[in-house]
């Protein structure tokens, strides 16, 4: 179509229309009119054509008849006058013998928009609640919840909102649905319709009768019911059951968000609605439609937040195939990272080697990213894997690694040797300021270890004029500082060379600053700034070992069903790539993280609040023995198995319950506290740490044999020398006994707890190096009064 | 709830704008149109929001269907409802593109207001909407020699044929009530396969997602009744022995199929209305009867030149009736290639290095079961490393095969009751598709 220039079209159009030839011509009339409809959807204004398509609204022709309402409604607004004279024309169909023409009328009337036309408009809504035909009574009920928006301040018609609730009654299905949503508009400041027991029976009663749409905005509605009784909640989850594994995505939604609602008191419920729900979620993963599969993979995301187990062997259906968008395929990695476990991780790393290589970076570095986080419990085929992608020596991939590791020595140092050999030589193919930022934190802490370290920050510090990015600025000078307290020899001269550029040159207020900072700080002394700088290396919550702590239901029912989880840009993979804050301050932030897993602990509602860890606090001060304890420094997971295996071995040797030798001291002791192994391992954590004691690896409460392992060093104030102590509180239950038995017997002991069961005893084996029997001893009655204002906590 | 709807071409065109409750400005196509096309990457995310204002778009035939809502609504119901509305369209109109859009601006107009009133879904369903819809549709599609394969002798319709034209499903469902249009009525099963086949030659994953849809051009119907393979079994501990039973995981049908006769005779009741309709969706994991239909054997190296090797052998597994067409094989190189030579085994397919994506595509229009193709690519590739190497592959498998499910699923018959009057015709198609067919090398 020949693009015309607004106004000659206009004009043209005008001439066309009121041309009385034209009008006699019914096709050329209606063509005229849909010319005026196509330049008005392109978006040309031809709201000067009121006038004649207000005639042209008197008609026979629906086809007609139907354009230029589609024009009036658009209009109208802009001619409230002019619309007076339509009115007369509607209110004429209003009476027409078809139904059709009728409910077109009576749409359409209540579309215009102009609250001038209220007192036309309402005798025939009126009229039209009352039709014979259900296509007016669906047009009316919605008319009147439109004019009631058009004039919010005016009073609420009580007869019209009576009529509206007798309409549920209404044979047509959807004349019932349309009640409930202009009473929902209408009532708004009521809270809505209400919801009573009568009415919810009557929807549900009548829920098969409508339709996917209908269906969705009943259930929606019933979200607000409260049962009344036990017996009827379920007897409405029972009715809702096949709702639940509906084959439509939108029906099984608003079925679960329901469920979700009633069952808000009854976990074990939900829990099994989830189990339920899954089947169809998955099945919508694989829909036809891409966007249908986004959707449903963000709320499986959801659902995984509380039960993680629960789609690990469907892992193989999260693969991406090579045609999704890339938005699809990175949810896809971040669900297929949740369901990692021993089973599948061969073939899930597998499958993300794949990835990795993709054509779109966003893609690829996800990929990465993904690994890494996947790394953090089978460290060792990620890191092959990871150090493998360096040899392709890609910008963006090397920087998405390099990233990747930093996040993953930070949680998982143990890492750490195999990262800094594979640091060297990487520093070429940086480009981005993610990456350096990334290899500049990792050179700074282990330093020592990368052997060019010192050259490579040179390479850094001769650029610095050129450096555009100021984080990477920042990064540098901390690196700097930090490498000149384990290597000063080689970096003194470059440290002067940047800490006198940044301080006389740079412009950027921020590295001007922390310059001056550092410049002071070496003012203070070595010692001073070595205890400023060099913190923890690691992730002090040692989080990953216990893995992330199944969220309850209720944290996300909310928002299930909503446009939110199809909303978070900003993916968990991502922030931790983009150079999160705790890599670059300076203050590892153990308090925060502290508090962090007590609020967990207090959601848990079951074990000790935030009062039960104020009194192992106090419990600590008791403690008579002037001894403190400490975490640093650290050990690692692996020489902690070294050690303790060493130090069994020569326990075994001697068959003792104390043992001497090589330094080694061994102790065993029996604590009471039958709570203790039921307990959560975040709060059992918190605990410990509050007196500085790291728990290194736990089993999951009510396994048996439970076990937790620790460790800490101890020092006297008065003494010089520290000592590391190992610990394993093993609580084995009683496994000789017949499983069936084993309830009954564990309520019979809730009763007789004062008899002194052993089996209820916690053992707790302790091994210290180099031997110092009085802090051993110290210690155990630290270890023992945590263990009792544990269990002393009510369930 | 939904504000307003609106369809844009992939160049920003306004092509249809309605506004159902008047709470946002038209100035929210623009806004949507500056948010699509602001992001880099090749699509981009389902959901948008400016300031109170979500935009949840889906793509289809090329345009953007977008909806607008101000409340918190369903997800899931406001994707369904897109995808049904281009379902609609594409209904009525004959297809989706930017032209037939176009072209019935006002049947889509009428279209909208019929389905949302207010905000609010009021039906979708095309037995309803078929009283409403007055406008007829202008169908786009241009004269075509293929047409003309169905006109006998002297233009006489001979309606020998045996094969439906592949247009023949692409016409606006209205045409068969006033232009006298031919009453047909179309069973399709169509299979998406989705499979990883490990460097190794194991089949790693094997995913079927298939359903069986009925696109019906009668006026009126009263019923149809479908029969599956008699020994059609859905779940995994239904199998029996050894025979060719037909195996599903899981199967979920359209609500208005009367399942009476399934569980004995496998027969689907149901009373199609125009349109095309979605009967029976069905799934199979893992445990494919038969084997994949591709394989490939890969040879790759560096050859002293610095260049890299790719001898590629693929054989296609389906039996020798069968044939596999617009197969088209994409095998990722690594960055940095400049040219490709290629030594193919037949003139009809064709190589090509696209650089975009960092790819060779090798295209096979037809490609017979049982036979073997084999291809030879040279890359010229500066500074190839053994590292590099890592970058080959996996490689992608897109192709679509006619007349073949891989599950074995089969239509045994086709019964309309009463006997339609008049001449009509009933077709049965099937098709498999690769919706993600990688062979990691």
């Amino acid at each position: 179509m020949p693009y015309l220039g607004g106004e000659d079209a206009v004009r043209e159009l005008r001439r066309t229309l009121s041309n009385p030839n034209v009008q006699a011509d019914q096709l050329r009339y209606r063509n005229t009119i849909l010319k005026v409809i196509r330049s008005m959807s392109q978006g040309v204004d031809v709201s000067g054509l009121f006038s004649e398509m207000v005639k042209a609204c008197a008609t026979v022709d629906i086809v007609q008849k139907k354009l230029v309402y589609v024009f009036l409604c658009s209009y109208a607004a802009l001619n409230p006058e002019l619309s007076l004279l339509v009115i007369n024309t509607l209110r004429k169909d209003c009476q027409d013998p078809n139904p059709m023409v009728r409910s077109l009328a009576l749409r359409n009337m209540t579309n215009l928009r102009l609250p001038s036309l209220v007192e036309y408009v309402e005798q025939p809504l009126t009229a039209g609640l009352r039709d014979r035909a259900a296509c007016v009574r669906r047009v009316a009920v919605l008319g009147w919840a439109k004019l009631h928006n058009l004039q919010p301040n005016s009073e609420i018609d009580a007869s019209v909102v009576n009529e509206l609730y007798s309409l549920l009654r209404d044979p047509d299905p959807v004349v019932m649905v349309n009640c409930l949503r202009a009473l929902e508009e209408i009532l708004k400041e009521e809270g809505g319709v209400a919801i009573n027991k009568p009415i919810t029976h009557h929807l549900l009663n009548r829920l098969k009768e409508c339709d996917v749409w209908g269906q969705c905005e009943v259930l929606r509605v019933l979200q607000r019911y409260k049962p009344q009784t036990e017996d009827e909640l379920f007897d409405i989850l029972s009715l809702l059951d096949a709702s639940l594994v509906s084959p439509h995505p939108p029906v099984m939604a608003a079925t679960f968000s329901l469920f979700l609602h009633l069952c808000s008191r009854l976990p074990a419920v939900g829990q099994a609605a989830l189990e339920r729900v899954r089947g169809p979620l998955l099945a919508a993963c694989g829909s036809t439609s891409r966007e249908m599969r986004f959707a449903a993979l963000c709320h499986i995301q959801l659902l995984l937040c509380s039960l993680p187990g629960l789609l690990g062997a469907h892992y193989k259906r999260f693969f991406c195939g090579y045609a999704e968008p890339a938005y699809i395929k990175q949810r896809k990695m971040q669900v297929l990272v949740e369901l990692v476990n021993d089973e599948n991780v061969v073939m899930l790393l597998d499958e993300l080697k794949g990835y990795c290589t993709d054509v779109n970076t966003d893609t690829a570095q996800a990929a990465i990213s993904a690994i890494g986080r996947i790394g953090r419990s089978y460290s060792d085929k990620c890191l092959e894997i990871l150090t493998g992608l360096l040899g392709l020596k890609q910008d963006h991939i090397t920087s998405a690694v390099v990233q990747t590791m930093r996040d993953l020595v930070w949680v998982c140092p143990q890492c750490s040797d195999i990262v800094c050999e594979a640091l060297e030589g990487c520093e070429d193919m940086l480009q981005d300021s993610q990456g350096r930022q990334a290899l500049l934190w990792l050179l700074g802490v282990y330093g020592e270890r990368v052997s060019s370290a010192p050259y490579t920050l040179e390479v850094f510090i001769d650029g610095v004029r050129s450096e555009a990015s100021v984080g990477v600025k920042l990064e540098l000078l901390t690196t700097a500082m930090r490498l000149f307290l384990c290597r000063p020899a080689e970096t003194q001269d470059m440290l002067g060379r940047l800490l006198h550029f940044c301080i006389e040159e740079e412009t950027d207020m921020c590295v001007r600053d922390l310059a001056l900072l550092y410049y002071r700080l070496l003012h203070c002394g070595i010692e001073e700034t070595r205890k400023v700088l060099q913190g923890r290396r690691s992730d002090p919550s040692l989080g990953v070992l216990i893995g992330r702590p199944a969220e309850p239901i209720s944290q996300w029912a909310s928002s299930f069903n909503t446009l939110d989880p199809l909303k978070q840009v900003t993916l968990e993979t991502e922030t931790s790539s983009r150079g999160s804050p705790e890599h670059v301050t300076f203050d590892p932030k153990p308090k925060n993280d502290l508090s962090d897993t007590l609020s967990c602990s207090r959601v848990d509602e079951v074990h000790p609040d935030s009062d039960g860890v104020g009194q192992f606090a106090d419990s600590s001060a008791d403690v008579p023995s002037p001894l403190s304890l400490s975490l640093s420094p650290a050990l690692s997971p692996e020489e902690f198995e070294r050690l303790w295996l060493q130090g069994r071995a020569v326990h075994a040797e001697r068959g003792s319950e104390e043992t001497v030798e090589k330094d080694i001291e061994c102790l065993v002791e029996h604590v009471r506290c039958p709570a203790v192994p039921h307990c959560s391992p975040q709060s059992l954590q918190a605990a410990m740490q509050l007196l500085n004691i790291q728990t290194l690896a736990f089993t999951p409460p009510h396994t048996l044999p439970w076990r937790v392992y620790l460790y800490t060093h101890t020092q006297h104030t008065l003494s010089v020398n520290s000592t590391l102590i190992l610990g394993e509180l093993l609580y084995t239950g009683r496994d000789k006994e017949v499983k069936k038995e084993e309830e009954e017997e564990e309520e019979k002991e809730e009763g007789e707890e004062t008899t002194g069961d052993k089996e209820e005893e916690v053992k707790v084996t302790l091994q210290q190096q180099p031997r110092d029997k009085e802090a051993l001893r110290g210690f155990l009655s630290i270890l023992t009064s945590v263990l009792h204002t544990l269990s002393a906590e009510p369930e | 709830m939904i504000s307003q709807v609106f369809i844009l071409s992939s160049k920003g065109d306004h092509l249809i704008y309605k506004d159902f409750r008047g709470e946002a400005g038209s100035d929210a196509v623009n806004i949507f149109y500056q948010k699509v096309t602001a992001l880099t990457g090749d699509q981009p995310p389902v959901v948008m929001s400016h300031k109170d204002l979500h935009f949840v778009h889906i793509r289809q035939g090329g345009l953007y269907w977008v909806a607008t809502t101000t409340a918190d609504s369903s997800p899931f119901t406001i994707i369904e409802f897109l995808n049904r509305l281009t379902a609609l369209v594409k209904d009525y109109c004959g297809s989706l593109s930017e032209k037939s859009v176009q072209m019935n601006f006002a049947l889509i107009y009428e279209l909208l207001d019929e389905i949302v009133d207010y905000g609010y879904i009021q039906t979708t369903s095309s037995d309803v909407l078929k009283n409403f819809i007055q406008t007829e549709a202008v169908s786009s599609r241009p004269f075509s020699l293929f047409d003309l394969s169905n006109v006998g002798l002297f233009g006489a319709e001979t309606q020998q044929s045996k094969v439906a034209p592949s247009s023949a499903a692409t016409r606006p469902i209205q045409s068969s009530r006033e232009q006298g249009g031919k009453s047909e009525i179309f069973v399709d099963v169509v299979e998406r396969m989705s499979v990883v086949i490990g460097s190794n030659g194991v089949m790693m994953k094997a995913d079927i997602e298939g359903e069986i849809k009925v696109k019906c051009y009668m006026p009126s119907c009263s019923e149809m009744r479908i029969g599956l393979n008699e020994e059609f079994s859905i779940g995994k501990s239904q199998l029996r022995g050894y025979g060719s039973s037909v195996r599903v995981d899981e199967c979920s049908f359209h609500q208005a199929v009367r399942l009476d006769e399934f569980d004995s005779n496998r027969i689907l009741r149901l009373c199609p209305s125009q349109g095309e309709q979605t009967v029976m969706q069905y799934q199979l994991s893992d445990d494919l009867p038969s084997a994949p239909p591709f394989r490939l054997f890969p040879t790759i190296e560096r050859d002293s030149g610095g260049r890299l090797l790719m001898y590629l052998k693929l054989r296609c597994d389906l039996p020798p009736k069968s044939t596999a067409i617009n197969v088209c094989a994409c095998i990722p190189v690594p960055k940095g290639s400049v040219s490709l030579s290629q030594e193919l085994s037949s003139p009809d397919q064709s190589a090509e290095l696209k650089l975009q994506s960092r790819a060779v595509e090798w295209k096979i229009p037809k490609f017979t079961g049982g036979t073997q193709l084999s291809a030879l690519f040279k890359l010229e590739v500066p500074g190839l490393s053994s590292a590099s190497m890592l970058e080959v592959g996996p490689v992608g498998l897109s192709f679509e095969l006619p007349k073949v499910t891989v599950t074995g699923l089969q239509i045994r018959f086709l019964r309309l009751t009463p006997v339609q009057p008049g001449p009509s015709q009933r077709w049965v198609r099937y098709v498999t598709h690769s919706d993600s067919y990688i062979i990691r090398v």
